[in-house]
């Protein structure tokens, strides 16, 4: 049987189980763009592992006719983690949530970015905590009123992208649930990247959070910024810009040679392989105030730490060959008794 | 000059953390094993690196026990003290014998010296040493004389003192120097200079023994009745990293150990980070989650894994531990027992986790739970664990404590080729492939790995049907699998083997006891069967299920005593399983039982002076 030779379709990523999803959720959008992209990838099914935490995305691996493991609260990157410094062949796929990745998981999530671990991290942000029924989330704008903060909440927000560059991420992007192309788009070349990935999907959530990312995605031309390497920021059809003022901050400008406007040799333009500083500034660009980035925010070449781990393994077989559990024992101080008495 | 032969000596040498006692009980202890004693030792040490020189808490020291019979312990009380300070004498006197021998480094006896350990007068000349055979030497003084003309620091000078220490007392049992010279070479082998200091002033030492008149007398342990056999020294920790290693080879797997550090379980990373050319994968994570959370992941993709920690690093990992029993995949969880709750007593031990072990973790979660026994015995117990790990697709938690985890001792090496292998086969026909269809004798479900083609499958924490593996949220169906769970789990019993009795299946006292307290209740017994008392002690290996042996003993003696350093977490679990009326000998102090100790407390029993059962628990205890 030699699989690898049959082209894979969406629907052999599907498995038998039914889909428990609310209606009308992001991930329903997700899930149908994943199972298409892999098919399109050649991956085969038995080298794809889905490993995810706990939350409505963390469902996913149930519907991916792959392997999958369904793990606990916030802890999925740490599993995979292991996963893949043992297993580095495998193609491995975590899924997590803003409450899941960002606040329980935060930790996990911080140190699989910074190793530059090979894995590739889906976090689907809705801004609110679904499976516990509505809870605030740490993406949540600040007076978010839910279920447990009736009058608002009073902490700030965390920002996903500018957490996955402080971190130290190789591959960072953003995406929403309604773009099948662009999120396709980012999969394919999150794949073939070496070491962590880290995409933040905008999703809606229709039942507790419903169109907290409208503004964003019914208003795509005025409200995203489609980053294409090495073309400068812009967007309303190509009429308002990105540029730097003096004071270093970024402003939105009318784009062109007339009057009060901004040419576009005047405007950012934009490298994935750019400085962090760069990558720090697309973070900041948010809704209400700017359009924001989508496609790749920022990608850079580094070891990998399971590659690194792997290597020294190797090393040390090459260098000292390959154990002796027989000298490993008679390692240390190690002394012979004789039938006569002690001998060393 | 006299030579005096004796059959074995107790000697602690303390001084503070910074004086290198560890190193120089360590490297008596070496010499004592080379020789053929029998050894064992305590290293007992504060959990601060270096406090504050002079103080009563940062009095750290090392016990050695060397004997020309069998012993199983470091010795209740010392026979000779070796003090490096003042702070180190107040701390350790009390455990002197009466009439043993006092070693004071007289250099250390300044005024502010004496005041930070609380003397109001110095204790070597106002008499108050008077029933101890004194021997005053200026180790300090003697020290720098030694270094003299050497371009090292009066800082560096100092820190050679330990090395006066070692050869003094190398010279006392009549030890080859010339054993000790090569050793210290190694050990400094990347600060020559040093090495070279040390060796000068581990001369002195010795000399000074030689030709100081201050004693009269060299003292003989014969050469102990060993086996024949290849034997090394090895404390617990090495022992363990060792089992895990050679455990993974009769698995025919890659060994995968994902730690966080944590006292006293950090040293077995450590060991095993230098076993890469085994195939060995260590990984330091970022918290104690991510520790057992990794070796899960690697566990899914067929490694054999393991996690170590200590009580507060076990209890972050009860949650990853309840997703290795749904999920049923195969993991050794090292629990090396400190003092609790909470932080504790980091660097002494304890056996309180035991409830954590056997009861700690949310839901129907039963789990096996092994203890080891002595240092070399953690060598065997982490083959034992990893065994049945893989056997039964459950994760294993393995008992360990400071106390055998820092403890060494000789230990004849393991004849490999003897061991059982016990090669993991993965499944790769998918064909009738069902997940959680389960081995008819140990219930084990199949260990299907990612890579295999036609054997896709999730699993997760949600509770599974008990074929498909596949959700499942029907009442009956969880009823099923949980019961399941736990007969697997009570299946492991069928495993242990015959229990580890010294004495007769009946008579007036069983002593029980579990992990490392096994040599001083073995030693107890020993005496108390020697003067005739009808005493028996069963030492339990499998804590959960609870050692089979036990129960076909356990109601034919006219009393039980469950010795633990604990408030008596075994004896309830007794209680509860074969409804005795036991009695438990408690200590939580830090401290291993003392053979005095068991031996009271055995005589108390006999003699009818049982202490009554506490109104609030029915418990009858004696605290040791």
């Amino acid at each position: 049987m030699s699989e690898k030779l049959v082209k894979l379709s969406k629907k052999d990523f599907e498995t038998d189980q039914d889909v428990r999803w609310c209606p009308g959720c992001g991930d329903y959008a997700i899930l149908a763009v994943v199972q298409r992209s892999l098919a399109n990838l050649g991956v085969t099914r038995e080298k794809t592992v889905f490993i995810s935490g706990i939350g409505c995305s963390s469902r996913f691996p149930y519907y991916m006719n792959t392997y999958g493991f369904h793990t606990i609260h916030g802890r999925a990157p740490a599993i995979a983690s292991g996963l893949k410094m043992t297993r580095p062949e495998l193609d491995v796929w975590v899924i997590t949530g803003d409450g899941d990745g960002l606040s329980i998981g935060g930790n996990h999530m911080l140190h699989a970015l910074r190793r530059n671990m090979d894995l590739k991290i889906m976090l689907f942000n809705n801004q609110i905590y679904g499976l516990t029924k509505g809870q605030y989330s740490p993406t949540s704008a600040l007076g978010t009123r839910a279920a447990s903060t009736p009058t608002g909440s009073v902490d700030h927000p965390i920002n996903p992208i500018s957490l996955a560059l402080g971190a130290g991420a190789t591959f960072v992007a953003r995406t929403t649930d309604t773009d099948a192309k662009g999120f396709a788009a980012i999969l394919e070349k999150a794949h073939k990247h070496k070491g962590a990935v880290f995409i933040e999907i905008l999703q809606n959530c229709p039942v507790f959070n419903d169109g907290v990312w409208d503004k964003v995605k019914d208003n795509a031309a005025n409200m995203q910024i489609i980053l294409v390497d090495g073309q400068p920021l812009t967007f309303a059809g190509g009429s308002k810009g990105i540029r730097m003022n003096a004071n270093m901050e970024p402003e939105i400008v009318d784009v062109g040679d007339g009057p009060g406007q901004t040419p576009l040799s005047g405007l950012v333009v934009h490298r994935e392989h750019g400085s962090p500083v760069y990558g720090h500034l697309l973070a900041q660009l948010v809704q209400p105030d700017f359009p924001m980035p989508m496609g790749i925010i920022h990608r850079e070449e580094k070891t990998t730490y399971n590659e690194l781990a792997i290597a020294q393994i190797e090393e040390a077989r090459a260098k000292q060959g390959p154990g002796n559990l027989q000298k490993l024992m008679l390692a240390g101080m190690v002394w012979e008794v004789g039938t006569e008495g002690v001998k060393h | 000059m006299a030579t005096k032969e004796l059959e074995h000596v107790v000697i602690r040498f303390v001084g503070d953390s910074g004086d290198g006692m560890q190193l120089t009980g360590s490297e008596f202890a070496k010499s004592a094993a080379e020789a053929g004693n029998d050894i064992s030792t305590f290293p007992d040490f504060p959990a601060e690196i270096r406090a504050p020189a002079g103080s009563l808490f940062g009095v750290s020291g090392f016990q050695l026990h060397f004997s020309s019979s069998e012993i199983h312990t470091p010795g209740d009380a010392p026979d000779v003290l070796v003090a490096m300070n003042p702070a180190g004498l107040k701390t350790n006197l009390k455990d002197l014998v009466d009439n043993g021998t006092l070693i004071i480094n007289s250099g250390a006896f300044s005024e502010a010296n004496l005041k930070k350990a609380g003397y109001a007068s110095n204790p070597i000349d106002d008499g108050s040493l008077a029933k101890y055979k004194v021997h005053t030497v200026d180790i300090s003084q003697l020290t720098m004389t030694a270094l003299e003309g050497t371009e090292l620091s009066v800082k560096e000078k100092t820190r050679s003192k330990n090395f006066f220490a070692l050869g003094l007392v190398f010279w006392m049992y009549g030890r080859d120097p010339e054993t000790e010279i090569p050793r210290i070479t190694a050990q400094f082998a990347k600060k020559p200079q040093f090495g070279d200091a040390n060796i000068k002033v581990f001369k002195a030492g010795y000399h000074f023994g030689e030709t100081a008149e201050v004693f009269q007398t060299q003292y003989k342990v014969p050469p102990a009745n060993f086996a024949p056999g290849m034997y090394r020294n090895i404390t617990g920790n090495e022992a363990l990293a060792l089992g895990l290693v050679v455990g993974a080879e009769l698995a025919g797997k890659p060994l995968y150990f994902a730690g966080y550090p944590i006292t006293p379980a950090s040293s077995i990373l450590h060991a095993l980070a230098k076993y890469k050319n085994f195939g060995a994968m260590t990984f330091q994570a970022e918290d104690e989650i991510a520790a057992i959370g990794a070796a899960l992941g690697a566990a899914y993709g067929g490694a054999v894994a393991v996690t170590a920690s200590s009580g507060p690093g076990i209890a972050l990992k009860t949650e990853a531990m309840g997703l290795g029993i749904m999920t049923e995949l195969p993991m050794v969880i090292v629990n090396v027992q400190r003092g609790g709750p909470s932080t504790g007593l980091p660097t002494k031990t304890e056996q309180s986790d035991l409830y954590q072990a056997v009861y700690g973790r949310n839901g129907e979660s039963p789990m096996p739970v092994i203890a080891a026994k002595s240092p070399g015995d953690c060598f065997y117990a982490a083959i034992e664990a990893m065994r049945i790990a893989v056997t039964y697709m459950v994760p294993v938690m393995l008992l360990s404590d400071g106390y055998i985890a820092n403890g060494s001792e000789p230990w004849a090496l393991p004849n490999l080729e003897a061991l059982k292998r016990f090669d993991v086969k993965h499944r790769t026909d998918p064909t009738d492939f069902k997940l959680y269809r389960r081995d008819p004798v140990t219930l084990a479900r199949e260990w299907p790995i990612p890579g295999t083609p036609g054997l896709e499958h999730r699993i997760g924490g949600i509770e599974k049907d008990a074929l498909t593996g596949n959700i499942s949220y029907d009442p009956a169906n969880h009823e099923k699998q949980t019961h399941l769970r736990a007969e697997k789990v009570a299946r492991v019993a069928n495993e242990a083997g015959a229990l580890d009795t010294l004495g007769e299946d009946s008579g007036d006292v069983l002593l029980i006891g579990w992990g490392g307290t096994f040599g001083s209740l073995r030693q107890a017994t020993m005496s108390l069967r020697a003067a005739g008392r009808k005493v028996t002690h069963a030492h339990m290996r499998w804590m959960w299920p609870l050692e089979p042996g036990i129960a076909k003993i356990i109601k034919n003696f006219k009393h039980v005593l469950v010795a633990e350093l604990n408030g008596g977490q075994l004896r309830t679990m007794l209680r509860a399983t074969y409804l005795v009326d036991a009695i438990g000998l408690n200590k939580v102090q830090g401290l291993p039982f003392k053979v005095l100790e068991v031996t009271t407390a055995v005589e108390n029993v006999l003699g009818g002076n049982v202490p009554r059962a506490d109104g609030a628990t029915a418990a009858r205890t004696i605290n040791a």
